[in-house]
């Protein structure tokens, strides 16, 4: 399966009287379009959690890592930003099941997404990171903390805070990524814009600006939801020092 | 399982990159422009130009890139207009890149310290010129990185057009592929020509910035993306 | 058997060499302190001591192990050996308890009851326990150096390396460091002392050790070096010195 590119026939005629008769017909369609909106929600926290773990990882083997691995993480970085995500999901979604791999579109869209997430995140953690003064980990480890312990209990807990601020753009920027998915034939809301698109014409506009409406929304509750959480995880001196690049 | 690879499909491809190469530059070309307009219209606009240029900054940059292009391609038709689709693409992504460029033009024009502005008035210019010759030559060397940042970007965005038909790098990749079904092998390949396509634009940035380095005057700009 | 030996200790930075085979012991219950001009590798030698910064050559015993050596478990041996640093460098994303308490559990293992009841009992040492919920930002540096001793102490260390402990500190803040300092050898506790403060030195210390370019000039009770330097470098030092920074204690 998977969408063809998109032609286009002729456009028809706007009806008469189709603007309020075009309004009651979208907001028919508003439960089906918020379903799926939930597939992107969940493609979203899923995707996100793939960036984070890895992201996390391949930022700790830029810092802390021996040449070789050092090497391989901006490696993996440098790969993953520059291949655009519509490549990334085609070769996890068509391109895998040449060997027998089938993944589902939720699940290649999600490793696709995520690992191209993992390598934007894994910049953002590692300019934190480096960020944090020296002393600290000096503190931790003439304490008796070994690295990991020292990265664990001191690096890390203060990095993520520092983070907040960028991964927020990531986020926001991954939010919108969701509908990519639509091209692996996702049932996310793109494609059920597309539905009521194809059966009613002339709704193109109001279909499309309902759809980018929805994101608004959830873009706008995803920043104040993480605002929120930078709030609560505060503590009281701990900002950006150094002016890294974060 | 035997993978295959076809030394015809590097031409097509080839042209398919050339394509992709001129959509970009295109579609930024109007971003410079409109940010430009957009950013100053937020710096120094009144209410009645502000206001307008944050809100469709706000729209193209919280909204989805595939729900511009969508809304250009099959909406833009229920309203007479009729664009063949490499130019809806170009319009969508124009639009889009604007009003990120816009936000990255509008921090660098306020990191110009306002001192300069002032000085610039002092001697008698008009506001006109000193943002001309004063303010803009700044502010234009310390948006490098986020600018540079946003064509990286950009270069790949492209690809979505793909998805109206455009044969572009991504869309002569998919075309290929749908005849033979060898996606994995066409898209590697396809992968390894966006690979070197960002290095070198990558280098070429960098030689741009040092070129037009002036000493102090630096950038601390945030990335950001789509 | 002392408890501390350092022997011959070479460190380079590049073409500079810092320390060039600098020796001395440490008994149990000493304080010795080292002084000289900025840049002569004191503080290099201190972060040498407890492997911060290997060095290029030589040991550093403590109680017969070889911390330098490329095997040792170098953690182990560095809960043994309190550091207090010149930034302090508390942990800023944790409360002063928090601090104090992090080595005690996750190093010694201790369970989180335990462990806080020792810091308690440490904070209160150093003067304190009624910080004991402020974040580090929140302190004063002298607060903020003293419960970096606190952090220090809950380790139960054998000894403890002070890297110009005042220096960052305001004038009015210094003195109530320098009490706590004071206290501690008074106590009994080890204690190798890199700082200015020459008051403190002359009343506490067992030992001074004058360095300048790498090496050892001179060592010895305070009265010596004061009164009867043998090398003339050591008298001028210790004159300007007293000068400048005046005689706090």
């Amino acid at each position: 399966m998977g969408p063809p590119p998109v032609a286009r026939g002729e456009a028809p005629f706007p009806e008469r009287g189709t603007p309020i008769a075009g309004i009651s017909v979208i907001i028919r369609s508003l439960p089906d379009l918020l379903r799926a909106t939930i597939l992107n929600i969940e493609l979203l926290l899923a995707l996100i959690t793939v960036g984070l773990v890895v992201g996390t990882v391949v930022a700790l083997l830029e810092v802390y890592g021996g040449r070789g691995l050092r090497y391989l993480a901006m490696g993996y970085e440098w790969v993953f930003r520059s291949i655009p995500a519509l490549v990334l999901l085609i070769l996890f979604y068509f391109g895998l099941s040449e060997f027998g791999i089938n993944l589902s579109p939720f699940l290649a869209a999600t490793l696709a997404l995520g690992f191209r997430s993992s390598s934007y995140q894994s910049q953002i953690f590692r300019g934190a990171i480096q960020a944090l003064p020296h002393g600290q980990m000096q503190a931790a480890r003439s304490v008796g903390l070994s690295r990991t312990q020292a990265i664990r209990h001191v690096i890390l807990p203060q990095a993520f805070r520092l983070a907040i601020p960028a991964w927020s753009n990531e986020f926001s920027s991954v939010v919108k990524d969701t509908t990519l998915a639509y091209a692996v034939g996702l049932n996310e809301v793109l494609r059920h814009a597309r539905f009521i698109m194809v059966r009613h014409y002339n709704l193109a506009m109001l279909a499309y600006i309902t759809v980018a409406l929805i994101f608004f929304v959830l873009t706008y509750t995803g920043n104040r939801w993480l605002g929120w959480l930078e709030k609560r995880l505060r503590i009281p001196g701990l900002e950006a020092r150094g002016g890294g690049t974060l | 399982m035997e993978l295959v690879f076809e030394w015809n499909w590097l031409p097509q491809l080839a042209n398919g990159l050339v394509i992709t190469i001129e959509i970009t530059v295109i579609c930024i070309a109007i971003g410079i422009v409109l940010g430009l307009l957009l950013a100053m219209a937020r710096v120094y606009g009144s209410r009645w130009l502000s206001l307008p240029a944050a809100i469709y900054i706000q729209f193209f940059r919280g909204t989805p890139l595939l729900v511009q292009l969508f809304l250009v391609y099959f909406g833009l038709p229920t309203w007479g207009i009729s664009l063949p689709p490499i130019l809806s693409g170009i319009l969508a992504l124009g639009l889009n890149t604007a009003a990120y460029q816009a936000e990255y033009f509008r921090g660098a024009i306020q990191a110009v310290r306002g001192g300069q502005l002032m000085a610039a008035r002092s001697v008698g210019m008009s506001l006109p010129q000193a943002i001309r010759y004063v303010i803009l030559p700044q502010a234009l060397r310390i948006v490098i990185p986020s600018w540079s940042n946003e064509l990286i970007l950009m270069l790949k965005y492209t690809s979505i057009v793909y998805m109206v038909t455009v044969l572009d790098l991504m869309g002569t990749g998919y075309r290929i592929a749908a005849r033979n079904f060898r996606y994995f092998e066409v898209f590697i390949v396809v992968a390894l020509f966006y690979l070197a396509l960002v290095f070198i634009v990558t280098q070429l940035l960098r030689l741009l910035e040092r070129k037009v380095h002036i000493p102090g005057l630096g950038a601390g700009a945030r990335m950001e993306h789509h | 058997m002392s408890l501390l030996v350092v022997e011959d200790i070479h460190k380079k930075y590049g073409k500079e060499e810092v320390l060039k085979g600098v020796s001395f012991s440490l008994e149990k219950g000493e304080t010795k302190v080292v002084i000289g001009p900025s840049g002569t590798g004191k503080s290099t030698l201190l972060r040498c001591i407890n492997r911060l910064t290997p060095p290029d050559k030589g040991r550093v015993l403590l109680d017969g192990e070889d911390v330098t050596h490329p095997k040792s478990n170098i953690n182990k041996l560095r809960a043994q050996m309190g550091f207090v640093f010149q930034d302090f460098n508390l942990f800023a994303h944790l409360t002063a308890l928090g601090n104090v308490r992090l080595g005690p559990m996750k190093v010694k293992g201790m369970k989180k009851d335990a462990a806080t009841k020792l810091a308690m009992e440490e904070l209160a040492r150093v003067g304190l326990a009624d910080k004991a919920d402020a974040y580090p930002a929140q302190l004063s540096g002298g607060q903020q150096q003293r419960v970096s001793i606190a952090r220090a102490l809950a380790m139960s260390p054998k000894l403890i390396l002070f890297d110009e402990p005042t220096s960052a500190l305001d004038p009015e803040l210094i003195g109530e460091v320098l009490t706590v300092m004071i206290e501690l050898a008074k106590e009994g506790m080890t204690m190798l002392v890199v700082s200015h403060e020459m008051g403190f030195a002359r009343s506490v210390a067992d030992e001074i050790i004058f360095m300048e370019h790498g090496v050892i000039v001179e060592q010895g009770p305070p009265d010596q070096l004061f009164n009867a330097p043998k090398h003339a470098r050591t008298g001028e030092f210790l004159h300007k010195i007293t000068e400048l920074y005046g005689e706090t204690a």
